[in-house]
């Protein structure tokens, strides 16, 4: 895939930072407001897709390789179940919220029902895997396929 | 020709009962059969997993497990998608 004209690029650039900012903003508070890890790994992903369609595919293969987005989805998927078995081991059940009534970080209970963001156990560690994982693996997707068809179109 | 219209009459004829006594059994809207599963999340969720989002602390720890099978199907689409173009990338 080309890239496309410099008031494109220079659009994109600008409002790249504000999307990635929001999507993680989405996944951070994830047990607060709605929203969670599959949504803002998609938000953050969008944006990402941006870049490409604006820059090209092999300005953006200049800058990450597909390889090193399948190390970071695996750890996003690894941390998950990782936490995941970790509830066995503290709470005695798989996926149990260990973390929380503790005083180690996460670990607050909310007074009168108001949360913020230090409270949620093991809610706030996942969707941080997940928004990994979903970022890693949306933006593998669509790299892998840009840069498939942009070999296609030097050929034909 | 004639015998696969009527077979075709007496399909649609059979489904169409069966949809019909289906739809008059259906409950009222907002009224299921069993609220406790409902009463018990929406009264404990605060306490019990520290979040005010009731559908984040539904997804990630009443129902862990159906989350662990979700993240499994994202990771093979990826896997499988990554594996059948990076052929073509060559």
């Amino acid at each position: 895939m080309k890239g496309m004209s410099t008031i494109v690029k220079t659009i994109a650039n600008i409002s790249f930072p504000l999307i990635t900012i929001y999507g993680l903003y989405v996944i951070a508070h994830g047990h607060l407001t709605p929203g969670g890890g599959f949504q803002g790994g998609a938000i953050v992903a969008t944006g990402l897709v941006m870049l490409i369609v604006a820059h090209g595919s092999d300005w953006m293969e200049e800058h990450i390789k597909e390889h090193d987005l399948s190390i970071f989805e695996s750890l996003g998927a690894l941390g998950f179940i990782g936490l995941a078995f970790l509830g066995i081991l503290m709470g005695g059940v798989f996926f149990s919220n260990f973390l929380v009534d503790t005083t180690m970080l996460f670990g607050g209970i909310p007074v009168d029902g108001a949360a913020n963001i230090n409270t949620g156990g093991t809610l706030p560690l996942m969707n941080f895997a997940v928004g990994l994982k979903v970022i890693a693996g949306l933006f593998a997707i669509v790299l892998v396929m840009a840069l498939a068809t942009s070999k296609k179109e030097e050929h034909l | 020709m004639n015998q696969r219209n009527m077979l075709a009459a007496a399909f649609l004829t059979i489904v169409g009962v069966f949809l019909i006594f289906s739809m008059l059994l259906m409950h009222p809207f907002g009224e299921p059969t069993s609220q406790a599963m409902d009463q018990y999340i929406i009264d404990n969720t605060v306490e019990e997993t520290g979040a005010n989002n009731g559908v984040t602390s539904v997804v990630f720890d009443y129902r862990g497990f159906d989350t662990l099978g979700e993240a499994t199907v994202l990771f093979t689409a990826v896997a499988s998608v990554v594996m059948i173009f990076r052929r073509l990338k060559k």
